[in-house]
């Protein structure tokens, strides 16, 4: 007998194969997200548009916002890079966060009645939102045409921040996506998070308007450090506005800290309740 | 030698019923808001959960290439059975051993899109069964060829007629290979002819060697494509063995069971007086059956409603034949009832009918009008006399319609 195959069933025992079987479904990942990227584009008009507009509305009421409240502009750099090299990631972990704490729900007929392993359906909705921020980086990149802007060797490390952004939106996500599951009231949570993170992540004004700020007292500017949006915003206005744009040491680290955390919490809730699903849902 | 490829031991699942839930979904807010209520009262949130057994201690094996029959009414487990064997969802105690990879098909069509074509959803379809691009790029023609979409696959499937839908999404699952196959009922759609390729597809899958797990209320499909059979009862294992065996004690569990005929509210219900909700018949034991020895006594029980008193209300039942020739009429006398449950009871002790299917037609009526009339209410299978002692009331059950034993005399002249 091949007991290549094995498996028990039991009651709360752990999953020994879980990392071997979501290698094996990296198929069906891969499938997800090809689905929910030709469904989104299917509708040509309406879906490339909405990838293009969005971030264009947000950059310019945050550049508005950010000219009326006078927030400074370092060196030579125009004020709508500045914003737009923010506005950039912050849509991206935006549409993340509220597609994968969506994405459970949105796919019960699939949860009730094949297995899988359950953390390839909010991943999978991320890479839609990966797709949409490289539309949207196509619009940064004409900006900085138009500037006549020429990025620094730093754009090399974008990759990296844009992984912690995903990290944190795929943390994040899956922990509310879990918890949707069961309380169906997160639904509106979430709107609620990305609104509010709008204004106390660095998108309108940049990290030195706060970090050193007298007027602003310790302890809110360590509260304002520690959402990791901070982290990958600052390190995304280093990578394409160089030096002028420079990041904060500790900040930054705590950030990475912040972000990582996120996701080993949002692994372990979303496997600790991923096997009650199909019951719940 | 048979090797065992599913182990089940003492498997249970246990459901939480939720009780006085008036949304669909919990809300944290309520959750948090019933905590915060216990809190203030110094009391532990209150229980409004009741546990609900749905399998229960459930212990069986299946061998390689067995085509085992899971079979049991409604609400009996196998759908539970099928979901905790295909890992949707976890046992809550026991354990079971699977030697092998599962591919499970409860529903047709699980995630297929409408707005991506017949092509890009034989792709997502299989690799949701489990399937390797490759493994699908292989048999892609032989699941066009089976489902008979060749002109359609690149239209939406939004646009397919529903028979269509079904032999493609069929088609996909029929071509997985794994070495224990899980199928729920999906062959109670599409037409007849569809429905035979599908049977020979899967007497050829269990023909291979692999092992077929088939959930059906079709005994005549499960007699045909399966070698062994599970009863389910309950959340219970009833009975496991060769299928003939297991459908034969299936079918006479089901006609002994417990029988009480419902009968849905008619649309001018506002109109009526009352209504009949239901009857049963109940043998001279108290077994309530719908099933009773020629020559034992029984009883009609009709409960019905009165939304309105009424002075007079008569009920009334009829006994006709299965070839539908009416054998009797009783009813009340006219009697004044108030608005509410009631219950009338119809005592057929005195005569006797013979062996045979007969339907029952139940009415209410007030001043000669009949406002509720059922006319299929109940089914009664008059059945041969079997014990002995029932003999001395029924002679021959083949001389006529009505059997009696009236009070003849006989003396000596």
């Amino acid at each position: 007998m091949t007991t290549k195959h094995r498996i028990v069933l039991e009651a709360g025992s752990v999953d020994r194969h879980y990392w071997r079987d979501l290698w094996t479904y990296r198929g069906l990942f891969g499938f997800l997200a090809w689905r929910d990227i030709l469904v989104r584009y299917k509708q040509t008009a309406i879906g490339i548009a909405w990838s293009v507009l969005r971030p264009l509305l947000t950059l310019a009421v945050m550049a508005f916002l950010g000219w009326l409240f006078e927030s400074r502009v370092p060196g030579e750099v125009p004020r709508l890079l500045l914003v737009g090299a923010a506005t950039l990631p912050w849509t991206f972990f935006s549409t993340a966060l509220s597609e994968a704490s969506n994405s459970l729900i949105a796919n019960s007929n699939l949860l009730t009645k094949v297995y899988f392993p359950r953390l390839i359906v909010p991943a999978s909705t991320i890479i839609v939102c990966l797709v949409d921020f490289l539309i949207s980086f196509a619009i940064l990149v004409v900006l900085m045409g138009v500037y006549r802007f020429a990025p620094g060797i730093e754009l090399l490390a974008l990759p990296l921040f844009l992984l912690l952004a995903l990290v944190t939106a795929l943390g994040a996500g899956l922990l509310i996506a879990a918890l949707n599951v069961k309380y169906r009231d997160f639904r509106y949570i979430v709107p609620f998070i990305v609104q509010f993170g709008l204004y106390v992540s660095p998108v309108a004004f940049t990290s030195a308007d706060i970090v050193g700020n007298e007027r602003i007292p310790q302890a809110l500017q360590f509260l304002y450090a520690i959402n990791p949006m901070v982290g990958v915003i600052d390190g995304f206005r280093w990578c394409i506005l160089g030096a002028d744009a420079p990041i904060h040491g500790p900040a930054f680290l705590l950030s990475i800290a912040i972000g990582l955390l996120m996701l080993v919490v949002g692994i372990r809730y979303f496997r600790h309740t991923e096997r009650g699903f199909a019951d719940v849902i | 030698m048979a090797k065992p490829i599913i182990t089940v031991e003492h498997l249970s699942k246990r459901y939480r019923l939720r009780h006085e839930q008036t949304a669909r979904y919990t809300a944290l807010r309520d959750v948090l808001a019933d905590r915060a209520r216990g809190l203030l009262r110094g009391e532990r949130p209150r229980a409004i959960t009741e546990e609900f057994m749905a399998l229960n201690d459930v212990s069986f094996t299946v061998n390689v290439g067995d085509r085992v029959g899971i079979i049991g009414r409604n609400g009996a487990g196998k759908s539970t059975l099928l979901k905790v064997l295909s890992r949707i969802t976890e046992p809550s105690g026991g354990r079971v051993v699977l030697e092998g990879r599962v591919a499970s098909l409860l529903e047709v069509g699980t995630g297929f899109h409408p707005e991506l074509t017949g092509r890009e959803n034989i792709y997502l379809n299989g690799a949701i069964l489990g399937m390797s691009r490759a493994e699908i790029s292989r048999k892609f023609d032989e699941i066009v060829a089976f489902a008979e979409v060749e002109r359609f696959l690149d239209t939406p499937v939004k646009r397919y007629s529903s028979g269509m839908y079904v032999r493609l999404a069929f088609a996909v699952a029929a071509h997985l290979e794994p070495e224990i196959l899980i199928v729920d009922e999906v062959l109670a759609v599409g037409d007849a002819a569809f429905q035979r390729k599908c049977l020979g597809k899967m007497e050829s899958v269990a023909g291979e060697g692999r092992t077929v797990l088939f959930v059906s209320h079709n005994m005549e499909a499960v007699q045909k494509l399966c070698d062994r059979g599970v009863l389910l009862a309950q959340g219970r294992l009833v009975s496991t063995g060769p299928m003939n065996e297991v459908i034969d004690r299936y079918v006479s569990e089901n006609t002994r069971r417990e029988t009480v005929f419902h009968f849905e509210d008619q649309v001018d219900e506002a109109e009526r007086p009352g209504s009949a909700l239901s009857a049963w018949i109940v043998a001279e034991d108290g077994a309530v059956m719908n099933e009773v020895a020629a020559g034992r006594g029984w009883e009609l029980h009709v409960q019905f409603r009165m939304d309105r008193p009424l002075d007079g209300l008569v009920v009334g039942t009829g006994v006709v034949t299965a070839m539908g020739l009416p054998l009797r009429t009783v009813w009340s006398t006219p009697t004044a009832v108030q608005p509410g449950l009631h219950r009338a009871i119809f005592r057929f002790h005195d005569i006797h009918f013979t062996t045979g299917l007969y339907r029952l037609v139940i009415g209410l009526s007030h001043d000669g009008v009949t406002f509720h009339q059922i006319h299929d209410a109940v089914t009664l299978h008059i059945s041969e006399a079997t014990d002995l002692s029932a003999l001395d009331r029924v002679v021959n059950t083949r001389s006529g319609l009505i059997l009696d034993q009236a009070p003849v005399i006989i003396e000596r002249t």
